[in-house]
């Protein structure tokens, strides 16, 4: 009868750390980049031009449609076949910027459409310049109001990071592909590696909510002003709901 | 030898795509009656029933498919029994859909009005009844969109079981690669065609969640 021992693993343990962290390294590159894509495509999906739109939407449905498995491939394999060799963590990273890219301009560009018309108008006839408006009155309340969204759709990009061993890029999974054909101790280092997953997304979770609360003082001051008047915060988070988030 | 991409390479890929839709059915087949079993504990009455899948839903949510699959693969085989890939693979997106589905329908569910539950009590309905017949025949309308969503998620995560060796549309690209190093086309190809399958489902659902959109508000 087989049993479980976790005991060959110990010397292992800085080697997941290591993993854990070059995971997390991964992401944040991704979801910087890719929320940078995602607000750009965002407004390029609105433009009055119609192949720049045209052009967005392909290029938002055929990440979208794919698996990112196969974009991994498409992109380090088909780039290292006309000569662009580049490390696996970049390939990796770039893969998910570009999946993270699409996903994030669908999120940003919902919250965008949710911004009333006449708000815009105000803002044309107090004369502010074409770039305020767009920052100040359409980006910033959108991405507050899509935020919960886009954390949990960053979440799913950070597991999807476990697909980036498929190209022996070094990080969780990969390590923990190594350690378990060192010690043949399969089934406990994959245990081990869940639990490491879930405590990074709870890790990411909670810079979520710290940077949230931080960004949106409204929402902070709307909550503390509900409570002192003795009613419930309004629900604003109607939108999440919307959007069918994943990635993988 | 690296001959071109011939003819029977494109009849092995669209062959293989027959095994991505078994995968992805009996999938969401499993994790369907998972799913439904997880939203019924979740929303029910006894409160470590509802806390336990809970517990179940945010850890599987927090745990990579390619890992669970692996947890699977493995666990089964250290325990001596040698399962096929499909069953593995299937085996492991239940558990993984059985928790987003039943999260999904979870969220229908609560979505109704608490009137409609009152109602069903007033007309002496037991709490099985009312929800089988009040409850879930109107949060179906809702749950169908991110229902199919999520199908569209399940077809392109049976891409995973290519990692432990099961023969569908991803890993046949990668076996045609192995031989012939053409990765643009084939995994150009190999997208495509995945494009194929999940883009019609994606218009059905946003088109389902726009109709809902117009009449609710």
């Amino acid at each position: 009868m087989f049993s479980l021992d976790f005991s060959p693993l110990l010397p292992y343990w800085p080697t997941f750390l290591l993993g854990a962290w070059l995971t997390l390294k991964m992401t944040c590159v991704a979801v910087f980049f890719g929320l940078i894509l995602g607000m750009a495509v965002a407004f390029a999906k609105r433009a009055k031009v119609p192949v720049v739109s045209r052009l967005c939407i392909v290029y938002v449905e055929a990440v979208r449609n794919t698996p990112f498995l196969v974009q991994i491939f498409l992109l380090y394999f088909g780039l290292a076949s006309i000569g662009l060799r580049m490390p696996t963590f970049a390939a990796a990273a770039l893969a998910m910027t570009i999946n993270i890219g699409a996903y994030a301009a669908e999120i940003i560009r919902a919250g965008l459409e949710s911004v009333p018309r006449g708000q815009i108008e105000a803002a044309e006839c107090l004369g502010l310049p074409k770039w305020r408006i767009g920052w100040h009155v359409m980006l910033q309340p959108s991405i507050e109001k899509v935020y919960p969204a886009l954390t949990s759709q960053f979440l799913l990009m950070m597991q999807a990071s476990a697909i980036a061993s498929q190209i022996s890029a070094e990080e969780l999974t990969a390590v923990a592909n190594t350690v378990q054909s060192d010690t043949f101790r399969s089934l406990e280092t994959y245990i081990v590696v869940a639990a490491l997953y879930l405590a990074l997304s709870l890790l990411i979770k909670l810079i979520a909510w710290a940077i949230g609360e931080h960004v949106f003082k409204r929402r902070r001051a709307i909550r503390l002003a509900a409570k002192r008047a003795g009613k419930t915060p309004p629900d604003q988070q109607r939108i999440d709901t919307v959007i069918p988030g994943g990635a993988a | 030898m690296s001959g071109g991409f011939t003819y029977s390479h494109l009849v092995y890929l669209v062959q293989s795509i027959g095994w991505t839709l078994v995968l992805s059915a009996l999938a969401f087949v499993l994790g369907g009656i998972g799913g439904f079993a997880v939203m019924l504990a979740r929303i029910s009455p006894r409160r470590w029933l509802a806390r336990a899948a809970l517990v179940f839903i945010e850890a599987i949510q927090g745990i990579p498919l390619l890992i669970l699959l692996f947890i699977v693969y493995f666990g089964l085989s250290v325990y001596g029994y040698q399962v096929p890939a499909l069953v593995a693979a299937g085996m492991a997106l239940m558990v993984y859909s059985s928790a987003y589905l039943g999260d999904i329908w979870r969220g229908c569910i609560e979505a109704m009005p608490k009137p409609q539950w009152e109602a069903a009590e007033c007309l002496s309905l037991s709490r099985w009844q009312s929800l089988r017949l009040v409850i879930i025949p109107q949060a179906m309308r809702l749950a169908l969109p991110p229902t199919v969503g999520f199908l569209v998620q399940l077809i392109k995560m049976t891409s995973l079981a290519s990692v432990i060796g099961f023969i569908e549309l991803t890993r046949a690209g990668q076996i045609i690669n192995n031989s012939i190093f053409q990765p643009f086309l084939i995994f150009g190809l190999v997208g495509v065609f995945y494009f194929l399958l999940c883009y019609p489902l994606s218009r059905w659902s946003q088109s389902m969640e726009n109709k809902l959109n117009v009449s609710n508000r």
